[in-house]
C-alpha cells in the first residue's frame, strides 16, 4: 500500500496538473514498438515527444515491429508481455487479433472523437477492418521508375511493369504473393473488382502466377523495405515496387532520378496494437497514449515527417508542409485524388484465408 | 603415450608383495576383499561413486544451466512438431460427437453434431478461441479461418431463439439473479452476498445444487461451464452476471427431454413447472440449417473431414507437410506438384553447405598452410586478417557483398573495364545460388582456417624434408607425407563449415534471390510470419536429424577421433 501511494505520489508530481484522471492508476513507464528509421521518428515527432511533455511518461522505444508477431506469441506463451504498444500492418494485426494476442478495442469508448465531434468509427471510416487495430496512417506499395532509363515514353500504367519489350531491364517485386498476384490479374485483363473472385480459385491462381512467369527471368524479389530504393539509386532495377515512403526520400530528399508510379498502388494500413492481458495499470497507459497518437491533429502532424496519409477523415485537411524540406505534402499523400486515380483496395479478409494457401503455391513457383 | 605401457601397471600388480604371480591364481581364489572386508570391487565402486558424484555437483551449475536454456527450449520447440490439442480442446463435444461420423459416405454429420458445434464455438468465442483455431486449421484447409471468424460473430444470435422464448414466457428467466438462486447451493449464496460487499479474499467458487444437477444435467453442466467462465477467466463477479443463450438452449433441451421437474422444490421451481408445461410449443433451432446460413461451407464435407482428421491430440500433419505429403481421408498422399517445396529445399540446402564447405578447404588450405610456414611475426599479421571478418557484424559483410556483386556493381564494372565481358551482358553474380555459395564461403572461410592452422602447426617441418632427402617430389612429399597429417584439421574444418552453413539463413535472404535460399528461410518465414510453428518445428526437427545422421556417418566413415581443433 505504502509503495503504491508514494508510486501514485511520484506520479502526480511529475504529471502535468490535471492532465490524467486519478480515477485509474497508471504506469509511468511504456515500450513502444515500431519499424524504426524515417518512420519511427515520424512517430516520435508527432506522438511520442507531445505525449511524453504533456504527462512526463518516459516511452522507450524498441524497433521490432518486423518480427512483432512471433514475439507478441513467444511473450503471450511466457506470461510475461514486456510490450504496452505495438505498431504493426493490417495483415499482422488480423492474425493477432485472430490468435488472441491483441486486445479488443471500443473504438467510440476508447478513441477520441473528431473536432467536429464525428465519432472515432465514423472518422476512421474503412480503415477499421478488425476489433483490434487502431489505425493510424494509410501507406501505399507502388512503383517507382528510373527516369533515365525507361527512354522517352515513360511508364503510365502498373501494367508496363510486365513490358520487358517497352521497358527492359530487371525490376523488383517483393518476395510474397500479396500484391503481385493482384497486379498479375489485372495485367492479364481480368477486371478490377472481380480479382479477388478470380483469385480464389486455383485457376486463377495457376493463371496469375503464369503471368508473372512472364517477366519471372527479370525480377529481382525483395524482402526488406529498403531493398527496392537501393536498387533503384543503384541503377540496378528500371522500376520496382516498394512504399510510397521510401520512394519520397529516394526523390525528393536523396533527389535521384526517380519517378512515382501511383497507378494500381495498393493501399494498406499500419496500425497500433495493445498486447492482450496487459496488467491493468499500464493497459490504462496504453489506451490513454493512443487515445492521444490516434486523435485528428496527431495523425495529420505526423506527415509532416512521412509522406504517408492519415487513417482518419478528418485529419486530410489538417495536413501541412513537410517539417524540413517544407514543401507541400499533400500531393505526395497516397490518398491524394490525383494520385488515387486507380487504386487498389487490399483484401484483408481474403489473404487472412489464403495467404498460408497461395503463399505456398507461389514459394514452390519461386523455387523452380 | 603407447599402447603397450598402457598394460604396465596390471603386470606388475603383486610386485608389492614381492610375488609376481600369474593373474588365474588370485582369480580362481574367490572375491577379492578390501581392508574392511568387504568385496574390494564394491568398495572400489563406492569410492569411485563418491567420486562421480563429486565430479557431478562440479558441473551440475553448467548441467543444469544447458537444460534449462538449450535442451529444454529446443524439445519444447520440437514438441510442437506433432502436438495438436488445441482441435479437442477448443471444440470438445463436436470432436467426440465427429468420431463416429463417416465422412467417405458423403454426407454432413448429423445435427447433434451441430448442436455440439454451436455449443463449441459459443464457449470458443466467448473465450476468443474461435480465431485461433480456424487460423490453426487453415493451415490444412483455406477458407476455415474465415469460417471460423464468421460464425463466432454469427452465433450469438442462433440460441437467442430459445433465450427469448423463455424471457417471453416468464421474465424470472431475464435475471441472472432468479438463476444463481435456482442452480446454487443456499450456502453459496450467502457467501456470494457477502462477498460482493467487501470483495475481500477471492470470490467463493460457484456451488451447485445437487438436485438441480440431477434433474437438469445438461443445462447443470453448461451452467457450471458458464460459472467458471465467469469467475475465473473473466473475473467478473457472478452475481451480477447473466447466464449465455446456452444455458438456456440446455435447458430447453433438458425440459423437451422430459425432465422430471416436478420432483424439484425450492426457487424457480414453479417457474421450471411453468416452462416444462410450454417448452412443446417453443419454437425450435435447426442448427444443421443456421449454420449453413452463416456460411454454406459449414455443409461442405471436406471442412468437416479437415476437423475430424485432425480431432487427435498429435498429428503426423506437420510432418507430412514437411516432406511435401499431406493427410487425406484415404491416408497421406503427396502434394500436387505446384506445391511442392520442402523436399526440394532441403536436398538445395544440402547440395550447396557441400559447395560451401569444399570452396572453404579450396581456398583455406593454402592460406592455412602459408600461415603455418611464416615466421610468427608475419604470420601473426596474416591472422589478424584472417580474423578480421569476425569483428565484422554479419550483416554488414553480407551488404557489402551486395555492393560487390550486383550488376552494376565492383566486380561487374572491373571486369567490364578490363573487356572480359561486354556492358550489355554483365554477370549474374547475386540473386541467385552463386551469390551465396560466394558470400557464405567468405563469411564461413575463419572456421576453415582456424582449424587447419592449428593442425598444419603441429606438423614438423622436419617431416618434408626428410621425405624430401630420401627422394621424394614435391607433390609426392605433399600429398603422401604432408596432406595426410593435415586430414584432422580438414575434418574439424569442414564439420564446423558444414553444419553452420546448414542452419544459415540470414545470408541466402539477402543475397540468395529465389535459387539461393535454403530450408532454414522457410522455417524463419514460418516461425515469424504465418506463425505456423507445428511446420517450423517439423521442419528444424527434420534438420536437426539429418545433421546427426550425417555425423554419425562421418563418424563410420572418417572417424570422429580424427578430427582435430588443435594441437
Amino acid at each position: 500500500m505504502k509503495l503504491t501511494k508514494t508510486l501514485l505520489a511520484t506520479t502526480a508530481l511529475t504529471v502535468a496538473a490535471g492532465m490524467v484522471s486519478a480515477e485509474t492508476e497508471m504506469a509511468d513507464e511504456m515500450t513502444i514498438v515500431s519499424w524504426g528509421g524515417a518512420y519511427s521518428n515520424s512517430q516520435q515527432q508527432a506522438y511520442h515527444n507531445p505525449y511524453m511533455e504533456m504527462t512526463g511518461v518516459n516511452i522507450i522505444n524498441d524497433e521490432s515491429s518486423a518480427e512483432a508477431v512471433a514475439k507478441l506469441r513467444a511473450m503471450n506463451e511466457a506470461g510475461n508481455i514486456t510490450w504496452d504498444v505495438v505498431d504493426v500492418t493490417a495483415a499482422d494485426s488480423i492474425r493477432l487479433c485472430d490468435e488472441g494476442l491483441a486486445m479488443e478495442i471500443d473504438f467510440d469508448e476508447d478513441l477520441a472523437a473528431a473536432p467536429d465531434g464525428t465519432s472515432a468509427s465514423d472518422d476512421f471510416g474503412d480503415t477499421i477492418i478488425n476489433d483490434c487495430a487502431i489505425p493510424l496512417i494509410v501507406f501505399s506499395t507502388t512503383f517507382g521508375y528510373r527516369t533515365d532509363m525507361v527512354g522517352d515514353t515513360p511508364p503510365t500504367t502498373v501494367c508496363d511493369v510486365f513490358d520487358t519489350e517497352a521497358y527492359p531491364g530487371k525490376r523488383s517485386l517483393e518476395k510474397r504473393p500479396i500484391g503481385n498476384m493482384e497486379w498479375a490479374l489485372l495485367c492479364d485483363g481480368v477486371a478490377k473488382d472481380e480479382i479477388y473472385d478470380v483469385l480464389e480459385t486455383p485457376e486463377g491462381q495457376e493463371q496469375a502466377l503464369a503471368k508473372l512467369d512472364t517477366i519471372k527471368d527479370d525480377v529481382i524479389w525483395w524482402s526488406a523495405g529498403a531493398d527496392t530504393p537501393q536498387l533503384l539509386a543503384d541503377g540496378e532495377v528500371v522500376m520496382g515496387s516498394t512504399y510510397n515512403g521510401r520512394l519520397f526520400s529516394v526523390i525528393e530528399e536523396q533527389n535521384q532520378p526517380v519517378e512515382m508510379l501511383w497507378d494500381g498502388q495498393m493501399f494498406d494500413l499500419d496500425v497500433f496494437i495493445i498486447p492482450a492481458g496487459l496488467p491493468e495499470d499500464r493497459k490504462a497507459r496504453a489506451l490513454d497514449y493512443v487515445r492521444f497518437a490516434s486523435d485528428t491533429q496527431r495523425l495529420a502532424d505526423q506527415a509532416k515527417y512521412i509522406s504517408y496519409g492519415p487513417a482518419r477523415a478528418s485529419s486530410a485537411p489538417l495536413v501541412s508542409t513537410h517539417a524540413e524540406l517544407g514543401i507541400d505534402m499533400a500531393p505526395h499523400m497516397p490518398t491524394d485524388p490525383a494520385n488515387a486515380t486507380n487504386v487498389f483496395n487490399f483484401n484483408y479478409e481474403f489473404w487472412a484465408d489464403y495467404r498460408d494457401d497461395i503463399d505456398a503455391k507461389f514459394q514452390a513457383w519461386l523455387a523452380q | 603415450m603407447t599402447d603397450n605401457t598402457a598394460a604396465g601397471p596390471d603386470q606388475f600388480d603383486g610386485a608389492a608383495s614381492g610375488r609376481p604371480a600369474p593373474k588365474t591364481e588370485t582369480a580362481d581364489s574367490g572375491p577379492m576383499l578390501a581392508a574392511d572386508g568387504r568385496p574390494l570391487k564394491a568398495s572400489l565402486n563406492r569410492a569411485l561413486r563418491r567420486q562421480k558424484l563429486r565430479a557431478m555437483m562440479l558441473i551440475a551449475p553448467l548441467l543444469i544451466f544447458v537444460l534449462v536454456t538449450f535442451i529444454a527450449p529446443i524439445a519444447d520447440m520440437l514438441f510442437r512438431s506433432v502436438e495438436n490439442q488445441i482441435v479437442s480442446e477448443t471444440l470438445p463435444r463436436t470432436t467426440t460427437e465427429l468420431a463416429t461420423w463417416d465422412g467417405d459416405a458423403g454426407e454432413i454429420p448429423p445435427p447433434v453434431v451441430f448442436e455440439a458445434l454451436y455449443k463449441d464455438i459459443f464457449i470458443a468465442q466467448e473465450r476468443k478461441l474461435h480465431t485461433r483455431l480456424g487460423s490453426r486449421l487453415n493451415y490444412e484447409l483455406t477458407g476455415v479461418s474465415s469460417l471460423f471468424r464468421k460464425s463466432g460473430r454469427n452465433v450469438d444470435d442462433m440460441g437467442e431463439v430459445y433465450q427469448d422464448q423463455f424471457e417471453d414466457l416468464n421474465a424470472f428467466w431475464e435475471d441472472g439473479e432468479n438463476w444463481n438462486r435456482m442452480m446454487a447451493t443456499p450456502d453459496w449464496l450467502d457467501d456470494i452476498t457477502a462477498w460482493s460487499e467487501d470483495r475481500e479474499g477471492s470470490q467463493p467458487p460457484f456451488e451447485m445444487r445437487e438436485e438441480v444437477a440431477a434433474v437438469l444435467p445438461e443445462t447443470a453442466a453448461t451452467f457450471q461451464t458458464f460459472a467458471d467462465f465467469v469467475q475465473f477467466e473473466d473475473e467478473d463477479n457472478l452475481a451480477n452476471e447473466d447466464p449465455w443463450a446456452i444455458v438456456y438452449s440446455a435447458l430447453y433441451e433438458d425440459l423437451q427431454s422430459g425432465a422430471d421437474v416436478a420432483s424439484l422444490s425450492g426457487p424457480g421451481a414453479t417457474e421450471l413447472q411453468e416452462a416444462a408445461a410450454a417448452v412443446a410449443g417453443f419454437e425450435s433451432v435447426d442448427y444443421t440449417a443456421a449454420f449453413h446460413d452463416v456460411d454454406e461451407d459449414w455443409h461442405d464435407i471436406e471442412v468437416w473431414q479437415t476437423i475430424q482428421t485432425y480431432s487427435p491430440d498429435f498429428t503426423s500433419g506437420y510432418f507430412l507437410n514437411a516432406v511435401d505429403m499431406k493427410k487425406s481421408p484415404d491416408g497421406p498422399e503427396m502434394r500436387p506438384e505446384n506445391e511442392q517445396l520442402h523436399i526440394m529445399l532441403f536436398m538445395r540446402t544440402l547440395f550447396m553447405s557441400l559447395v560451401i564447405t569444399g570452396s572453404c578447404i579450396l581456398l583455406g588450405y593454402p592460406v592455412a598452410w602459408i600461415l603455418a610456414n611464416l615466421p610468427a611475426r608475419t604470420a601473426n599479421l596474416l591472422m589478424i586478417l584472417v580474423l578480421l571478418p569476425f569483428w565484422t557484424s554479419l550483416l554488414v559483410r553480407t551488404s557489402a557483398w551486395k555492393v560487390m556483386l550486383q550488376q552494376q556493381g565492383v566486380v561487374n564494372d572491373t571486369l567490364v573495364w578490363l573487356g572480359i565481358v561486354a556492358d550489355d551482358s554483365r554477370l549474374a553474380l547475386i540473386n541467385n545460388q552463386t551469390g551465396t555459395i560466394i558470400a557464405m564461403t567468405h563469411i564461413l572461410l575463419p572456421f576453415m582456417i582456424l582449424p587447419l592452422y592449428s593442425v598444419m602447426k603441429t606438423i614438423p617441418p622436419s617431416y618434408l624434408r626428410a621425405a624430401k632427402s630420401l627422394g621424394a617430389t614435391n607433390w609426392t612429399a605433399f600429398w603422401r607425407v604432408y596432406f595426410p597429417q593435415s586430414v584432422p584439421g580438414i575434418g574439424a574444418g569442414s564439420i564446423l563449415v558444414f553444419i553452420l552453413s546448414i542452419g544459415y539463413y540470414i545470408t541466402p535472404e539477402i543475397v540468395g534471390g529465389t535459387t539461393g535460399t535454403f530450408i532454414s528461410n522457410r522455417i524463419a518465414y514460418h516461425i515469424s510470419s504465418s506463425l505456423n510453428w507445428g511446420l517450423a518445428a517439423a521442419l528444424g526437427a527434420i534438420l536437426l536429424a539429418v545433421v546427426l545422421g550425417l555425423y554419425w556417418a562421418y563418424d563410420k566413415i572418417v572417424g570422429i577421433d580424427n578430427v582435430k581443433l588443435g594441437g
